[in-house]
């Protein structure tokens, strides 16, 4: 077991930033050229810059979801924005190869350290592209594939191709299609046929530039009967100005594979955290997201999975924390379309100071499929007079050979509750965190032992200075 | 010096005024009892000494020992040794017994000291056999769907693992059946010693048949109006609460 001190991530901990010199740097502002550039850095084929110029026009086109998401989303300038920063290596295999304040800024995160511990193999992203990327020899052996996404498309475009965008469409969403259009980074992972992970593959996000977006792409390819772990770390510094991450992420299941999806999250508050993550299950296979939002101004994500086989079974398991002038919009869609298949959603949001979390699941069953069955828990903690919490449901269900279940319930911190808990010697700060901790400790439970030290760690951070 | 000393305590909520002038002074190694009839201020006492915000205090002092009561925080008022049983125990989900009692504990530790597992789930334990608690009750969370009983016990619990200077215990006879009533007033008996005073607030003389005060207190109209023995409780019993109201009046 990891102690606490071990993994000393904490919410001041990514604020630092090194001033790096970009060997390649895309400008400011989103255009044409922006795109060429990305793609010609990368020495792409002609057929990716066509799909990136493609998703660049339907960007364009398609409006801000501001009929039914927030109008915070249009104080998002994307003419201020840097679309594309890096110093130009490739990503190295061992960590003394990396560049000294890359590395640095690492080893004050704790990646080498929690490498070395407990995972299979690590991608850590700073801005761009990923400066190191390494992964267990034998795992290698065994044919598994664990790179970025420049290096998946180039070395194994067999693969990539076949699901490259089959799970999100570039005109998903607006943020899909910005992705597409400007993506870098980010992981594409194959697990062979029958191969199981037994220690999970991490990849870290780092943010370090002022006005940059980061637009990571990951692909993770589960083959027949194969079992992987995923898990990733997101930090950026607190900038005056907002930064923006807009990742796509799509997962294929394929027969009785299993994949697990693990998202810690700790944002700076200036982040607009825009991710548009799904994916596929077929006949028998397991897809589990399991998600930590803390952080970010709005984080607006709602992992899907679409089960396409008999029998597929997904999952969503999310906490959030919505802080001070924080809005956490997240949720879970579930399209059911085979029969037999079951999905399964718990989420908790706990909203602080003037915090908003807001809940939207979206669940579809078909009338002629039978025997499917959706189960969704949302729970909602308020800690203040003036944290908000609100959920909208979206529930298509035909035929009565399905079932649905659909459980919604809102608490506050009581100060008769606090007042207790401080009656027995507790500080307020503790008695809120403790009253926090509780309300998601199911969940917690959820994660990988050293994510779950970490997250409740954060928790108690965020509750400090946070009750009034 | 060695006693809960509140003298001339006036209190109020909302500009209504609850306590007027209520003195009274436990020393250590004795158990006082209030009684009194609904309303005159016995819960009120109990939530002000342990600093509940929604009371304002408009005079007098209150000491423990010889620090101020007055002005400091619940958990500043409770490391300085006051604990309160309360007449209605706070639910807090997910939070199990175990890690509150540590987490309290914890909250009185120096910098750098640390409470040994093996030690703390042993003593605790054994509090419970006392109290006669199935062990399946630590990871149970606090109060959380617990019976009227259990959350008296679980409040005798942690009191005995906090081992405080000073108890007040605020109707704490209140939803028990006379089984549990048992139970609980063992579990404070076995607290009565020469290094702790024990203040015991109750409607009913039937809990003093179980716990025996060295003196008893009646309020009345937030402040103490007569005090006596335990058969003074005996007689209350008897005559119920007017003539003492009408006699209050009367001086």
């Amino acid at each position: 077991m990891i102690s606490p001190s071990q993994l000393d991530v904490d919410r001041d901990k990514g604020d630092f930033h090194y001033d790096t010199d970009y060997a390649f740097d895309a400008g400011i502002g989103l255009s044409e050229d922006v795109v060429r550039y990305i793609s010609e850095v990368k020495k792409e084929d002609p057929w990716m810059l066509d799909f990136r110029l493609k998703a660049l026009s339907t960007f364009e086109k398609k409006p801000m979801p501001t009929h039914w998401a927030t109008d915070d989303l249009k104080n998002i300038n994307f003419d201020v924005i840097r679309y594309y920063l890096s110093k130009g290596q490739q990503p190295s295999r061992t960590w003394d190869e990396v560049p000294d304040d890359i590395k640095n800024t690492f080893e004050r995160l704790g990646i080498p350290e929690q490498e070395r511990k407990f995972l299979a193999g690590v991608e850590a992203q700073f801005d761009s592209e990923a400066a190191y990327s390494n992964m267990k020899e034998d795992l290698a052996k065994e044919g598994v594939i664990f790179v970025g996404s420049t290096e998946g498309l180039k070395e194994h475009p067999e693969i990539f191709r076949k699901w490259f965008g089959k799970v999100i469409p570039t005109s998903d969403n607006k943020f899909s299609a910005l992705n597409s259009a400007v993506f870098s980074g980010g992981s594409f992972i194959y697990i062979p046929p029958g191969v199981k992970l037994a220690q999970p593959l991490q990849a870290y996000f780092r943010i370090n530039a002022e006005n940059f977006g980061q637009f990571e792409r990951t692909l993770i390819i589960a083959d027949e009967g194969s079992e992987v772990m995923y898990m990733e770390g997101c930090t950026a510094p607190k900038f005056e100005t907002s930064t923006l991450h807009s990742a796509v992420v799509e997962l294929v299941a394929l027969k009785g594979a299993k994949i697990q999806y693990v998202t810690v999250q700790n944002w700076s508050n200036n982040v607009f955290n825009l991710v548009t993550k799904r994916a596929i299950a077929e006949e028998e296979a397991e897809v589990r997201w399991i998600d930590c939002n803390i952080g970010s101004r709005l984080t607006m994500k709602y992992p899907g999975v679409i089960l396409k086989g008999r029998k597929a079974r997904g999952e969503v398991v999310s906490i959030a924390l919505a802080n001070d002038g924080q809005h956490q919009d997240t949720g879970a869609k579930m399209v059911h379309a085979a029969d037999e298949t079951t999905s399964n959603v718990v989420s908790k949001s706990i909203s602080i100071g003037d915090g908003r979390s807001s809940y939207r699941g979206l669940v579809q069953m078909p009338g002629h499929l039978k025997g499917c069955k959706n189960n969704t828990e949302c729970d909602a903690l308020l800690i203040n007079n003036k944290s908000q919490t609100d959920t909208y449901p979206a529930i298509t269900v035909q035929g009565d050979a399905n079932s649905v279940q659909h459980e919604a319930s809102v608490s506050k911190v009581s100060a008769e509750q606090i007042f207790y808990m401080k009656q027995r010697g507790l500080g307020e700060a503790e008695a809120m965190s403790l009253c926090v901790n509780g309300f998601v400790n199911d969940l917690i439970r959820e994660f990988p032992m050293e994510y779950s030290v970490e997250l409740k760690r954060l928790i108690d951070l965020e509750m400090e200075g946070s009750v009034g | 010096m060695n006693s809960l000393k509140i003298d001339n305590l006036q209190a109020s909520i909302d500009d209504k005024s609850i306590l007027r002038g209520l003195s009274l002074e436990i020393p250590k190694g004795e158990v006082h009892a209030i009684m009194g009839p609904n309303g005159s201020g016995k819960s009120t006492l109990a939530k002000v000494l342990s600093g509940h915000p929604d009371y304002e205090v408009t005079g007098g002092t209150a000491t423990l020992d010889d620090d101020s009561l007055l002005g400091l925080e619940p958990d500043e008022i409770s490391r300085l040794g006051l604990f309160l049983a309360f007449q209605y125990p706070m639910e807090v989900p997910g939070v199990s017994i175990a890690n509150f009692i540590r987490a309290a504990l914890n909250a009185r530790l120096k910098e750098g000291e640390k409470i040994k597992a093996v030690e703390y789930y042993k003593d605790l334990y054994a509090h419970m056999d006392d109290l006669g608690m199935d062990r399946k009750f630590t990871s149970r969370s606090l109060n959380d769907g617990f019976s009227g009983g259990e959350k008296k016990r679980c409040e005798i619990l942690q009191m005995s693992m906090l081992s405080p200077k000073y108890a007040i215990l605020d109707e704490t006879d209140s939803g028990l059946d006379i089984d549990a009533l048992r139970v609980v007033s063992d579990g404070v008996n076995r607290m009565r010693n020469p290094e702790r005073g024990i203040l015991v607030i109750t409607h009913y003389q039937r809990l003093l048949d179980y716990i025996v005060p060295d003196y008893v207190h009646v309020m009345s109209e937030g402040k103490i109006v007569r005090t006596g023995g335990k058969e003074l409780a005996l007689e209350l019993e008897d005559r119920g609460y007017d003539w003492i109201k009408q006699e209050a009046v009367a001086s």
